[in-house]
């Protein structure tokens, strides 16, 4: 959603194996992404899944939500918060991380990674 | 000796303490060398609160004087010694141990002894004062092989010697000369009132009796002999039949002395000799002794300005009163027997409440003149600033006291209507000025404005109208308190908490559609699923709930710096079997865990990655273990001793309290973590006093103390009821935590919950012992609910497949996350430091 689908779509899983309103972690191409369920407008967003302040892969646990308009991860360790469109953190405008386009056809995750 | 001035302070009372401590801070400081005697071999501490003594307080609660007070200010004490002779001539003071010492300046602050009527038998043993730690020791003692006590005098002194004679199990009697109690202070009606809620407390009042002598008893050691014939018989006799002021010493040196005793000063606290002052109850100002703590702390300050020549001048005091006296509120202000001339009464009397409010108006009924309330002291601090600043009444004074029932009528005049200048703390003479001036200066808190000014940290009377002035002030300068949650709920936790409770909420969407805005958040999220545990207790896995926990709840387990987990299962009590701690070393060596013994009395099991939990977890249930709720805002441990069962001082049976008590709380969610201990005496090996729930045997039945708290900012916990039996033990817990879920604010500790609670530890005994808000009920169905919704998380979770699958690393993949990455030190792992992290993955 985030990104226009760039045609290197990769099948993830099944969208029930999503959880609701919260996130999942995937691998794809070695690359460790989190996915995030928005269930009410039924969008999955995808992000890297490291936080770089804590050095961990870790944020596909972070709780999800909005603050304003932004719809938003905090991190589960030190709860900085990151854009689920665009990945920008909101306490640190220097600090941005990997965000990825991604779709839902016939119930089915697709992403797509940077070529 | 030195060339500064020396000053001598003769007494290291409660009044001469606040001299002292009035004095470091003025600019005299430099011009004296100050010395002060100390009758007792105490120094000074609160008298005011002297029989919390008998609840658990200590000497060192009590204790007036900060650790380091004398020496950093080099002043020179000398404890356990009189002053016995002032010799005006050649300057000097001498004492009992012959300490002889030349002085300057003269502070007399001997405070007052209470007066023993002259009846024959007196001196008889057994028979005591109320006025020093060392009388209570004595009470004590005697208490400990008597059964019925007496205290001569009804005044307000005499009923709170009462209440502890009935706090040392004696049958109690009070036996008053006048025709009612509180003479002094209230009025015939008051006084009936009074009368029978002691009376329902089991105390026996007597009242016109004439004690004419103590001779030898037939059942106890004493028989009271009285004019009317009649006579009680008892084992300890308390005098409390008033006070007169120490002035021997000034009596000795030829100062001027008022008729019936006192030593006489002038606005400017001297005496009849402008180089000696008198301060506090030994002094006699107007013809008046002022038998209360704060004139004297007036009188302190006085004193020390007059010494560096600052103006500031005594011109009497207010005698209002608020106490309670055997957990019976009872208030005075002002002219309360109506001797203002042609002043109009107004009373209300409520017979089935006990209730008992009058007010005395000037004719004109335009201003206050005085008032007595028993029963129900809310107006108190209202009325006060009416009497006070002579407030203009409303049309109809009587709504003053009338109950105010479903919106009819405004009454109190509220904060907005006092000047600066109204006193507000009168303990620390605190004006409403001094206040608002604390929060624009960033007090924003009332804890803050307790720091800064020391208000409501005296008797507490003041705190409802302190935090009235901080939150208008807080308005006033825009920072409208602003007690929303978040951006997505307008309310307090404490609202959404009733908001989810009455409309039986069940699901965050839910919640969110009937009273939100937006998506929610990491704030609001967690505060639901708290809220909806402590209600409704499902499984906080349940897939509406689950995206609402941290992740420490969302995986059961305590996330650690490198995102992997630990596992702490439950030990309850701190017990284990050799069987079960093997079975723990087992799976901490099969798993390759970090293995540590916590400073809860349990194991913690570290380095698990996120997929492994679910294995281990059915490992440790196979072995019966459930989870330890490490991860949640619930109960963490109920730390024991090993109590009476093997230790030789154990005078209960700690560990078996400590387990029961772990298991009927275990699993119920919080605004925040709490924790328990139980030790089996009063040497205290569980540390319970820095618990959130505190439990100690005692002889009497166990002693509950609440509130208290380790970690960050550590706060000794509060006794609040002792001699407890297991079952009102259970109730009284039940109460308090349904009580403290309910109304704190999310992620607030039971300690700081307490400090911000208003009314403090009475408002608290009220709610939970005398169901003040008739919600004890209420809250013990309310705990029987989450109590028979227990269920183990981890068992729950091991058993549904669907959910276990969840906590594989990658739903797309059987790999981990090839960062994580542990390396050995002391026979152990640790997580990897970056830099051997990235030589690992070279
Ligand atoms: C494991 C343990 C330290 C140890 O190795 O001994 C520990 C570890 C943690 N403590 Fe603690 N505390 C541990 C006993 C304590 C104690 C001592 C006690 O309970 O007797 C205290 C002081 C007592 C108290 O709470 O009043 C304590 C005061 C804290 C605090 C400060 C709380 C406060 O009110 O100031 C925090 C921070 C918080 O909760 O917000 C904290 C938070 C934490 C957290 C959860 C921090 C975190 O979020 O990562 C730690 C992770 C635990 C884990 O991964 O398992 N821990 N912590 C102890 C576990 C006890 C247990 O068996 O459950
Ligand atoms: C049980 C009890 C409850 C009370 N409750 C309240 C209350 O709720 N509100 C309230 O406002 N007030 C209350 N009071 C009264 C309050 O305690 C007194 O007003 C206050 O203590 C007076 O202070 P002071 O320094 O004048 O006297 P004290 O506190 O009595 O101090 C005088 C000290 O001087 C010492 N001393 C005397 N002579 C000499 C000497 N020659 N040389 C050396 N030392 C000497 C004495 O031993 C004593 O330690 C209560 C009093 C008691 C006993
Ligand atoms: S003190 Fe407590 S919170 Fe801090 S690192 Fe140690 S265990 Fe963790
Ligand atoms: S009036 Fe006593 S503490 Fe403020």
């Amino acid at each position: 959603m985030a990104n226009e689908l760039n045609g290197n779509e990769i099948d993830i899983c099944a969208l029930t194996d999503l959880t609701d309103n919260a996130g999942t972690a995937a691998l794809v191409n070695d690359v460790q992404v989190a996915l995030f369920y928005i269930k009410r407008t039924e969008q999955v967003f995808a992000l890297s899944n490291y936080d770089p302040f804590s050095e961990a892969n870790v944020l596909s646990r972070g709780i999800i939500g909005s603050i304003g308009d932004e719809l938003v991860v905090a991190s589960p360790i030190y709860k900085q918060h990151f854009n689920l469109e665009t990945g920008q953190c909101l306490e640190d405008e220097k600090v941005s991380i990997p965000a990825y386009p991604t779709q839902i056809i016939n119930g089915r995750v697709l992403i797509g990674l940077a070529s | 000796m030195s060339d500064k001035k020396q000053l001598v302070v003769i007494g290291n009372g409660m009044v001469g303490h606040k001299f002292l401590q009035s004095m470091t801070n003025s600019e005299a400081m430099q011009d004296y060398e100050i010395t002060t005697f100390c009758e007792e071999t105490r120094l000074a501490y609160d008298r005011v609160q002297l029989t919390s003594y008998f609840n658990g307080k200590t000497e060192d609660d009590l204790s007036l004087v900060e650790p380091g007070f004398f020496e950093e200010n080099k002043i020179t004490v000398h404890t356990g010694d009189r002053a016995s002779k002032i010799d005006r001539d050649k300057k000097i003071v001498t004492s009992d141990s012959g300490r002889s010492i030349s002085y300057d300046k003269i502070v007399l602050a001997t405070g007052s002894f209470p007066f023993v009527p002259p009846i024959p038998g007196h001196e008889r043993d057994n028979c005591f004062v109320y006025r020093t730690i060392d009388d209570l020791i004595d009470i004590t003692n005697a208490g400990e092989t008597s059964k019925v006590g007496v205290v001569i005098g009804g005044g307000l002194l005499g009923l709170e010697a009462a209440k502890a004679l009935k706090d040392l199990g004696l049958k109690t009697h009070v036996v008053e000369f006048a025709p009612r109690l509180m003479a002094v202070q209230i009025d015939d009606g008051a006084g009936a009132v009074l009368r029978k809620k002691i009376e329902e407390l089991d105390v026996s009042v007597h009242t016109q009796k004439n004690t004419q002598g103590i001779v030898d008893g037939e059942e106890c050691v004493h028989r009271m002999n009285f004019a009317d014939g009649t006579h009680i018989e008892t084992d300890v006799i308390l005098f409390s039949a008033g006070i007169r002021p120490r002035d021997d010493i000034a009596r000795d040196c030829g100062l001027t002395l008022g008729e019936r005793g006192g030593i006489v000063v002038d606005n400017n606290c001297q005496t009849s000799d402008e180089d000696i002052y008198a301060i506090g109850e030994c002094a006699l100002w107007d013809g008046k002794i002022f038998g209360l703590v704060a004139p004297g702390y007036q009188m302190a300050q006085v004193a020390a300005d007059q010494l560096s020549a600052k103006e500031n001048s005594f011109t009497g005091a207010d005698m209002s009163t608020k106490l309670k006296l055997m957990g019976v509120d009872v208030a005075s202000i002002g002219d309360a027997h109506a001797t203002t001339e042609k002043a109009k009464v107004y009373t209300y009397v409520n017979g089935a409440d006990d209730v008992y409010k009058k007010i005395v108006v000037s004719e004109d009924n335009k201003r206050l003149l005085g008032a007595v309330l028993i029963g129900d002291t809310v107006d108190y601090g209202n009325l006060l600033q009416l009497k006070l600043n002579d407030i203009a009444l409303p049309e109809y004074p009587d709504s003053l006291i009338l109950p105010q029932r479903d919106g009819s009528g405004v009454t109190g005049l509220g904060v907005e209507a006092l000047p600066d200048s109204a006193q507000i703390c009168s303990c620390f003479d605190v004006t409403k000025g001094a206040l608002c001036h604390a929060v624009s200066d960033g007090a924003t808190t009332m804890a803050a404005i307790k720091e800064c000014t020391s208000a409501t940290t005296g008797c507490g009377g003041c705190t409802a109208l302190v935090g009235q002035v901080l939150n208008k002030e807080l308005e006033k300068m825009g920072m409208d308190v602003n007690t929303d949650l978040c951006e997505h709920f307008a309310y307090t936790r404490q609202e959404m908490y009733h908001l989810i409770r009455v409309e039986k909420i069940k699901t965050f969407d839910d919640l969110l559609a009937k009273h939100g805005t937006g998506y929610g958040c990491d704030i609001c999220k967690p505060a639901a699923a708290s809220i909806f545990a402590s209600c409704w207790n499902d499984y906080v896995l349940e897939t509406p709930h689950a995206g609402l926990q941290d992740t420490n709840d969302r995986y059961l387990a305590n996330i650690q710096k490198n995102g992997t987990y630990s596992i702490v299962p439950r030990i309850p009590g701190g017990e284990i079997t050799p069987d079960k701690l093997i079975a723990l070393g087992e799976v901490g060596k099969k798993y390759n865990l970090y293995t540590k013994i916590t400073g809860g009395q349990r194991v913690d099991l570290f380095g698990a990655r996120q997929d492994k939990l679910p294995v281990i977890w059915k490992e440790l249930i196979d072995a019966g273990f459930e989870t330890g709720h490490a991860y949640g805002k619930s109960l963490r441990t109920v730390k024991s001793c090993v109590g009476s069962t093997w230790c030789r001082y154990g005078v209960a049976d700690s560990v078996t309290t400590a387990i029961n008590l772990e298991n009927r709380y275990k699993g119920l969610r919080a605004p925040h973590k709490f924790k328990f201990a139980v030790s089996g005496c009063t040497r205290e090996c569980a540390e319970a006093q820095s618990k959130d729930v505190g439990v100690i045997a005692t002889e009497n039945g166990w002693n509950l103390y609440l509130c208290g708290n380790g970690g960050m900012k550590p706060r000794h916990a509060d006794l609040f009821a002792t001699g407890l039996d297991d079952e009102t033990l259970v109730k009284y817990i039940d109460r308090f935590l349904m009580f403290y879920i309910k109304t704190a604010d999310r992620l607030q500790r039971t300690s700081t919950w307490m400090m911000n609670l208003e009314g403090g530890l009475d408002y608290l005994r009220e709610v939970v012992i005398d169901d003040s808000l008739g919600l004890a009920s209420t809250f013990e169905e309310e705990m029987q609910l989450v109590i028979d919704t227990y269920q183990c998380e981890w068992k729950k979770t091991v058993e549904n497949e669907e959910k276990s699958k969840k906590f594989n690393t990658f739903v797309n993949s059987d790999k981990t996350d090839s960062q994580i990455v542990f390396v050995p030190e002391r026979d152990q792992i640790r997580p990897a430091h970056k830099e051997e992290i990235a030589a690992k993955l070279n």
